[in-house]
């Protein structure tokens, strides 16, 4: 494995009596594709958004990009480079899109108050980046011609893209998504297959939740499983679909 | 038929100052959900501000033109200050506690500030200085002064430049942003302590432009004036449909309309018992009308979304 970019070590979260993570150590090298995968409720998402800032841990940390990654203000997260989209989508349904990703762009620009108020020639410039930057990006993702469309009233696969240009717009080095086919036909998941090789082949390392087993076995280098929070295994595609651990957490009970 | 010419007119100035003040309070309740009960007081502090700058420079000598000029800077200043300050010290530390604390705290807060003004400037009526022109004008048989015309103008420039700012700004799209999901704009690096921040201070900006109007206007001030000038622009908000813009600057005008018709024909239509010093029950009447049949208010959508 080349570059180590991020590093969980020991991470356990929980909730009340519920266990979500129990200390889980995960390594991502530099411009992988890594998928996290494990039936419902497994600690997936909860694993996303102690690592987004959304949740602190209780216990364990995050190292980043050789640097320990301080995770209690989500807008911090992005600041060091980590962008998400989510499982249930969430995007500012009564912005345009472009507006959307236009959002994303602020964490890498700095104009405040006193720009907004004065618009002074700095503020100007720097607004105009930002929207030929968004409009680069929806383009990127093949959705340029709705982008003066309320997000709310983009389809279910557009929503899904202008998610990741979204997250895109914040410049990240770890693009996590949670679940971007899901709800998907197999056509929009082809797109979104070539739309993930492509990101991974400009330099983004990518970490990946999946139900859609081909996608993960197609895309990813490396997978890890968890269930009921824990780590139970860690390999590329060929070996953990075999693994005897991963096939009962699945399946329920023992496979002879 | 110049009576209603007449109080049109006047509606339309005192609903110019409503809706500044409106924008105030459904600024910080689109973005955190809090109705600021202490932001009538932030508009009677910029009054009284520029009532000790302009007077105290009017004294030494100074133009008028750049007394008024530094009047209005001094206040909308000193309630940006107070707009930080006030989001500082008394709201952000209850972020996360249930709904009804903070209100309280509002409204405590407005109490404070009435009393810290009575301390500064005294109980008594306070003369507003002569910064504003005195020119009076005839159209149609109504008449009206220089000081409403530059109400409506300047309140009328004021809320283009804040649909600017909120629709074309970096700021104003973090806002909106914020508005619809505070923990997803936080993902995106949007600063969300940073933002509300910023809607009590652009709130309060427009709050002391409004306070300079209404000293300008009634040429008078007082340290609880604040108390039913936010009632009334907090009663405006909700008639627009608070937490939305365009909902508060119309309510502001309907309002202020509303209240110069209602005071223009209640003599009349109560055969000269109740006189039109009984002008403020018509606010609360729109008050109780919107809440009971239409609580989103005119602009508001059912969704409850916020702009």
């Amino acid at each position: 494995m080349a570059e180590v970019l991020l590093r969980a070590a020991g991470v356990g979260k929980h909730f009340g009596g519920v266990k979500a993570l129990r200390d889980v150590s995960l390594t991502i090298g530099l411009g992988e594709v890594y998928g996290l995968i494990g039936p419902n409720g497994a600690g997936k998402t909860t694993f996303f958004n102690c690592l987004t800032g959304l949740y602190v841990p209780d216990g364990g940390a995050f190292d980043f990009a050789g640097r320990p990654l301080k995770a209690d203000a989500p807008h911090q997260a992005a600041e060091r480079g980590i962008a998400r989209t989510f499982q249930n989508i969430r995007l500012f349904g009564n912005m345009s899109a472009v507006e959307n990703v236009m959002v994303g762009r602020h964490v890498r620009t700095g104009a405040g108050v006193f720009g907004a108020m004065f618009r002074d020639a700095r503020t100007r410039a720097e607004e105009a980046a930002i929207r030929r930057r968004a409009a680069e990006l929806l383009h990127y993702v093949g959705i340029a011609d709705r982008a003066d469309d309320l997000a709310k009233n983009l389809s279910y696969g557009d929503q899904r893209r202008l998610e990741i240009a979204r997250a895109l717009a914040t410049e990240p080095q770890l693009l996590c998504l949670d679940e971007p086919a899901a709800g998907m036909n197999a056509t929009e998941t082809e797109e979104l297959r070539l739309l993930i090789e492509g990101i991974r082949r400009d330099g983004t390392t990518i970490l990946l939740i999946e139900h859609d087993v081909k996608l993960v076995m197609g895309l990813c280098d490396r997978v890890a499983v968890l269930d009921y929070g824990e780590k139970i295994c860690e390999d590329v595609p060929a070996v953990v679909q075999k693994d005897s651990r991963v096939i009962e957490a699945y399946l329920g009970g023992s496979v002879a | 038929m110049e009576i209603l010419l007449q109080q049109l007119i006047n509606g339309l100035v005192q609903g110019s100052i409503y809706a500044l003040v409106a924008l105030g309070y459904t600024m910080v309740y689109g973005i955190m959900g809090l109705i600021n009960f202490a932001h009538g007081e932030v508009v009677m502090i910029g009054t009284l501000v520029t009532i000790s700058v302009a007077g105290l420079l009017l004294k030494l000598g100074l133009p008028v033109a750049l007394a008024g000029g530094a009047g209005l800077l001094a206040a909308v200043a000193v309630c940006m200050a107070l707009g930080w300050g006030l989001e500082r010290i008394a709201y952000r530390p209850l972020r996360n506690a249930p709904r009804l604390t903070p209100l309280i705290t509002a409204i405590g807060m407005s109490i404070v500030l009435q009393n810290v003004a009575m301390l500064v400037w005294g109980r008594n009526y306070l003369t507003f200085p002569a910064i504003a022109p005195k020119a009076q004008f005839e159209f149609a048989g109504a008449s009206f002064t220089a000081v409403q015309v530059m109400i409506v103008l300047v309140s009328a420039l004021t809320m283009a430049g804040l649909l600017v700012l909120i629709y074309r700004t970096r700021l104003g799209m973090a806002m909106r942003a914020t508005s619809q999901n505070p923990q997803v704009a936080s993902l995106m690096g949007v600063n969300v302590n940073r933002v509300i921040a910023a809607a009590f201070v652009i709130g309060s900006a427009l709050g002391a432009v409004a306070g300079v109007m209404v000293g300008s206007y009634y040429e008078i001030a007082h340290y609880q004036m604040g108390f039913m000038l936010g009632l009334k622009a907090f009663t405006a908000a909700v008639l627009g449909g608070i937490g939305n813009l365009a909902g508060a600057m119309a309510g502001g005008v309907l309002l202020g309309i509303i209240e110069a018709l209602g005071a223009g024909y209640i003599g009349d239509l109560t055969g000269g018992f109740l006189g039109s010093h009984y002008q403020d029950i018509f606010a609360f009447i729109v008050l109780i009308g919107v809440l009971m049949f239409r609580p989103s208010g005119l602009f508001g959508e059912k969704t409850g979304d916020r702009a």
